[in-house]
């Protein structure tokens, strides 16, 4: 995909919710809310700061997005009305794209297998997506968790059956998705 | 009779939620207001959908609000992040006319079209406000009182647009309990990330987030928590095992859904309300007012 001609900061302003960007006071609200900013390599506010200075491949490669938890805390509290979970997602997107997301994290993976079923079938069948998300990261992590499966089994949530559309819904929904895949991933 | 479009997600239809699914059910009968499914539906796509491909994450929360509209009615939903991703679509294409066009160019190849004129709502802002505590207290059977429970919201019911409670300090549960004639215990972490869906790829940093939750209920005193979203229960009630493995403890706090605490203390039949499927048994600390 050709990469934009667009400067960094224009390019996030162009995201709904990253309008506001170049309002940013660098006060760190965002960062001091953040439940994961010790895990990123640069901390929410950081990201703005490198955003307007133009460093997109910096924030692209880095692992700072795929720690957002999207509990929203930064974009309920910026005083600036910065929506920057929105504009996590967006770079998150942006670095899918271009192939640069990070590679120490399983977090693109999970995404990835994720959002595969969900274009295929319209629905997210959780047994085969967690199985399927094992398979192409490490079998042997799914080794881990089946403490946790066994109980979901015995408990009976852990439901093998997913839910189909019918034909016409799924038809309905391929067209759909399929002219919206045609316009670009960015919204 | 209330009538309301539902759109239960993928968690609660055939996932491991289905038992939020069938109390909520029992408890809109009870009250007398109807869930009708919204036929044909998809999934909202969650956050993993938003963080790969933001177009088409759009357009697959807008065609649900297409289908919903052409019944007329407020679309409910009991999952947070379903009610996130539908609410963000609803108002991102009111707010934002260059991805209205696109959206709509989309839809117009299923032979759809959204004019924007539904609400989107979570279950608990119907059982708080529609339903109301009042008339909660006025059919309640079992009276909970002395059941100590932590209010857990989570982040996407309240966040992050203002809408039904408070972003941070939110209330309507705490009443909710209280119509109930239970004791909702201070809980400071009540709208605190549980890990959401990085348990999965990043699970030692969720079930940390876990683990301070777990600490924060039951160093206030609850006997239990209840929750409003498929995903928080998952993460307190099926790895709490973990975390008990993991830091050494020795937790073992129930997590109902609101509806099936609510179903409880209604009378309502209990094969609606699951108890079976809660990984961490509530029946010792709900024996005392069978």
């Amino acid at each position: 995909m050709a990469v934009s001609t667009k400067s960094f900061v224009d390019e996030i302003c162009s995201i709904p919710g990253g309008e506001n960007i170049r309002l940013c006071i660098q006060c760190g609200t965002c960062t001091a809310s953040c439940p994961n900013a010790d895990r990123m390599e640069y901390t929410p506010s950081e990201i703005i700061a490198m955003a307007r200075a133009g460093m997109r491949q910096e924030v692209l490669k880095s692992n700072a997005m795929w720690y957002c938890l999207s509990c929203y805390l930064c974009t309920a509290r910026c005083p600036r009305g910065i929506k920057l979970t929105d504009v996590m997602h967006a770079l998150e997107g942006m670095a899918v794209r271009e192939k640069l997301s990070h590679r120490r994290t399983l977090t693109p993976t999970m995404y990835g297998c994720f959002s595969d079923f969900v274009y295929s079938l319209g629905t997210l069948p959780e047994f085969g997506f967690m199985s399927w998300y094992y398979m192409l990261t490490n079998p042997l992590r799914a080794y881990r968790m089946l403490p946790v499966a066994l109980d979901l089994l015995r408990h009976g949530r852990l439901a093998i059956k997913a839910r189909k559309l019918s034909p016409e819904a799924t038809t309905q929904l391929r067209a759909i998705l399929t002219k919206a895949q045609s316009l670009g991933g960015e919204a | 009779m209330k009538q309301y479009t539902y759109f239960p997600g993928c968690s609660c239809s055939e996932g491991g939620a289905k038992f939020y699914n069938l109390s909520a059910q029992a408890v809109a009968r009870a009250f007398d207001a109807e869930l009708a499914l919204l036929e044909g539906w998809n999934c909202c796509g969650s956050t993993p959908y938003g963080s790969v491909d933001e177009m088409t994450s759009f357009c697959l929360t807008a065609r649900n609000l297409a289908l919903a509209e052409a019944k007329g009615r407020d679309l409910v939903t009991p999952c947070s992040s379903c009610y996130v991703m539908l609410n963000r679509t609803n108002t991102y294409l009111k707010q934002y006319p260059k991805l209205k066009a696109k959206v709509g160019e989309a839809l117009a190849a299923g032979n759809l079209e959204y004019h924007g004129t539904i609400r989107v709502r979570h279950l608990l802002d119907v059982l708080a406000n529609d339903i109301g505590y009042e008339a909660v207290r006025a059919k309640t059977k079992r009276y909970l009182e002395g059941l100590k429970v932590a209010p857990y919201y989570g982040c996407m019911v309240v966040r992050p647009q203002p809408s039904f409670d408070h972003p941070e300090s939110p209330q309507t549960l705490d009443k909710l309990i209280a119509s109930m004639g239970g004791e909702p215990v201070p809980f400071p972490l009540k709208s605190r990330c549980c890990g959401g869906s990085l348990i999965i790829p990043e699970e030692d940093l969720a079930l940390e987030l876990v683990r301070k939750l777990l600490d924060c209920a039951v160093s206030n005193g609850a006997q239990c928590m209840v929750a409003v979203c498929p995903l928080c229960q998952m993460n307190l009630d099926a790895y709490q095992s973990q975390v008990n493995k993991k830091y050494k403890t020795n937790y073992k706090l129930p997590i109902l859904f609101i509806t099936q605490l609510m179903g409880f203390a209604l009378g309502l039949g209990e094969a609606d309300m699951g108890f079976n499927a809660n990984i961490v048994s509530a029946s010792g600390v709900l024996a005392k007012y069978r």
